[in-house]
């Protein structure tokens, strides 16, 4: 370990290689794998802001029964902008697009992805796609619809749908491409001797997410597009009045949006993988049984879609069999927290920064999973569905789990990148307070949910008021610690300590073995592998 | 990239039939909407289409003459959404 941590000097890092180009064009011109990731960073970072302020307006106005601070309209285009926005322009290019563009590379010992330009044209697409989203704000006034853009009201209703399904459907393009490139980097460009089974568990997430992002993300294009003919051209595939069915957009949508999940949630359980070996200094337990549980996740997801459609009316033979196969795709992911715990057991656990955030996933995604399994039984959805226990059940799973484990994440890799180290006792401070937000947030949900109080609507009975007040007061103190963690990580980006030092966490894999910060190409040359991945010695 | 240097030429005369085959079984495909199969309509327009791109596939897009990992790789895919189009089926045949 410690000849790793020799100082580099005399090289130029990717920092200061701007291929010689001036201010912003030294990024945006730039195919270098590792600054397309922080391009992607920032993007996201100035949408996820936006997002959160939305929330943080429904939450302000659930505060009391009644109109507070906004009509139904309003509510109703705010949390369809909050969705689009959340869910289309940040979890689901999420952590591929920051960290596998960034770290995947590196770990699987290549020099840049395989086709370096159509990445860099997959974020320009991106930036496209947030356009569209824009323009949806104007003219007949944001969309209305829910993020699922459900018909019949879809093609029904006056405001601005169409823009933003555009920019969904733009933004899928995004997608695919990044899955593609990810794809062919991982077949090709592994370094001589990674064997498949040699691969650090990060891009074997990604592996698994790639093709998702590659098959199911077409379904959603195609779905989208139908929407827009029964707008425009009035075709009639969903329409009942001329023959449509409603629930043909259900499948179609659902076909592409639960296998999404799995795009958000697959490579934050990938980058957990990393963190926990390292700061248990433990090789990591059931190597195998996680890969294959990533891929079993990856197959069997495509395959569960109809537990979003328990109450639409779909015949009982379909009911059965996709409650059957919910419960079934819980299996791999079970599998995963088994191994991360049985990682941690008997290891030499500091309680580092990343660890926290790690540790705390574990928690979150716990309650996230196992409100999904609620869910997934049929007679007990029939009760649930609509209601804020769904909301809370999914924020659990979407932000818990995948922003917990991008901000762990970012804490571990962040002086890889900057070069810098973050200020550990601020860093503390805003994951404690996130934390603590974050549950006070959601919990009360979960109890709403099941009292019977319905999801998006503006108002709600007096008998509701009391665990709102308890969530807008967790939501106030969820988004003073993101602010915390933002602007420590923001300074210290610019201004934390330098640092560079190789190995600053003691891990075990190749990015940990380069220069802090990498240089363009990141390796001088491209190493051999002769071991298995995790060893501590 | 050594194993995939050889290039199989494909004579036009297979290139012909198979279009010639094609147009065939499209116009099956609209024949066959004359008869009433009822609930199987939708099986047997799928299984025309079906055999209508693995043609596709296998001479136009070279599948055939390719590496067993690209066969096997479009032939999972193809089962996914087989099995996609199924379990979608089993709300429509059951309602
Ligand atoms: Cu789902």
């Amino acid at each position: 370990m410690s000849s790793n941590n020799t100082n580099h000097t005399g090289y130029k890092s990717y920092l200061e290689e701007d291929g010689g180009r001036k201010g912003i064009f030294k990024w945006i011109l730039s195919t270098d794998h590792k600054r397309i990731g922080l391009l992607y960073l920032y993007a996201m970072m100035g949408w996820f802001i936006v997002g959160v302020v939305l929330g943080l307006l429904m939450k302000l106005e659930l505060i009391a029964p009644g109109k507070t601070i906004m009509g139904p309209q309003a509510y109703n285009a705010t949390f369809t902008v909050h969705g689009v926005i959340m869910i289309f322009l940040i979890v689901i290019p999420g952590l591929p697009a920051v960290f596998g563009n960034f770290m995947l590379p590196i770990q699987i010992g290549a020099k840049d992805v395989a086709f370096p330009r159509l990445n860099l044209f997959s974020w320009y697409i991106y930036v496209l796609g947030g356009i569209l989203v824009i323009i949806s704000l104007f003219g007949n006034g944001p969309p209305d619809t829910g993020w699922t853009f459900y018909a019949p009201y879809s093609f029904k209703t006056g405001t601005n749908m169409l823009p933003a399904a555009l920019g969904a459907f733009v933004l899928g393009f995004s997608s695919i491409l990044t899955g593609l490139n990810f794809i062919v980097t991982i077949h090709r460009m592994r370094a001589p001797g990674m064997t498949w089974f040699k691969m650090p568990l990060f891009p074997w997430s990604l592996y698994g997410t790639a093709w998702i992002q590659l098959l199911a993300t077409p379904v959603i294009g195609i779905t989208l597009l139908m929407v827009a003919g029964e707008r425009i051209l009035g075709i009639g595939f969903f329409d009942p009045a001329k023959g449509g069915d409603p629930l043909l957009y259900q499948h179609l949508f659902w076909i592409y949006s639960h296998p999404a999940v799995y795009i958000m949630i697959l490579p934050a359980m990938g980058a957990i993988s990393e963190i926990i070996p390292t700061f248990s200094k433990k090789t990591i337990f059931g190597y195998k049984a996680i890969v294959i549980s990533t891929l079993a996740i990856a197959f069997v997801g495509y395959f569960v879609w109809g537990h979003h459609m328990y109450t639409s009316g779909m015949s009982g033979a379909a009911l059965w069999a996709f409650s059957l196969l919910t419960f079934i795709v819980a299996i791999p992911s079970a599998i995963k927290v088994f191994n991360w715990i049985s990682t941690m057991h008997q290891g030499s656990i500091s309680t580092e920064i990343p660890f926290l955030w790690a540790a705390s996933f574990i928690f979150i995604f716990m309650i996230g999973g196992l409100t999904g399994l609620v869910l997934g039984s049929l007679a007990v959805d029939v009760h649930l569905h609509d209601t804020a226990f769904v909301v809370a059940h999914f924020h659990f799973i979407v932000f818990g789990g995948v922003g917990f484990a991008f901000f762990g994440a970012m804490h571990y890799w962040f002086p890889k990148i900057f070069g810098r180290m973050f200020d550990k006792s601020w860093a503390k401070t805003g994951w404690i307070t996130f934390s603590i937000g974050f549950v006070t947030l959601y919990g009360p949900m979960f109890y709403l949910g099941i009292m019977g109080m319905p999801r998006r609507y503006f108002d709600y009975l007096d008998e509701f008021h009391g665990p709102n007040i308890i969530s807008t007061m967790g939501a106030l103190v969820m988004i003073a610690g993101f602010l915390i963690i933002l602007i420590n990580l923001i300074k210290s980006a610019r201004h934390g300590e330098k640092t560079t030092e190789m190995n600053p966490w003691g891990g075990t894999n190749l990015e940990w073995q380069i220069p802090t910060p990498p240089p363009l190409e990141n390796f001088d040359e491209i190493p051999v592998i002769d071991k298995a991945t995790y060893k501590y010695d | 990239m050594s194993d995939n240097t050889n290039h199989h030429i494909v004579p036009y005369r297979t290139y012909g039939l198979i279009l010639l085959l094609l147009l065939v079984l499209t116009g099956t495909s609209v024949a066959v909407t004359q008869i009433e199969l009822t609930r199987w309509a939708t099986v047997v327009a799928l299984l025309l289409a079906s055999t209508k791109s693995a043609f596709v596939l296998a001479i136009f897009m070279h599948l055939k003459f390719d590496q067993n990992i690209y066969k096997i790789m479009a032939t999972l895919i193809i089962l996914l959404v087989a099995v996609v189009i199924v379990l979608t089926f089993l709300d429509y045949g059951f309602r």
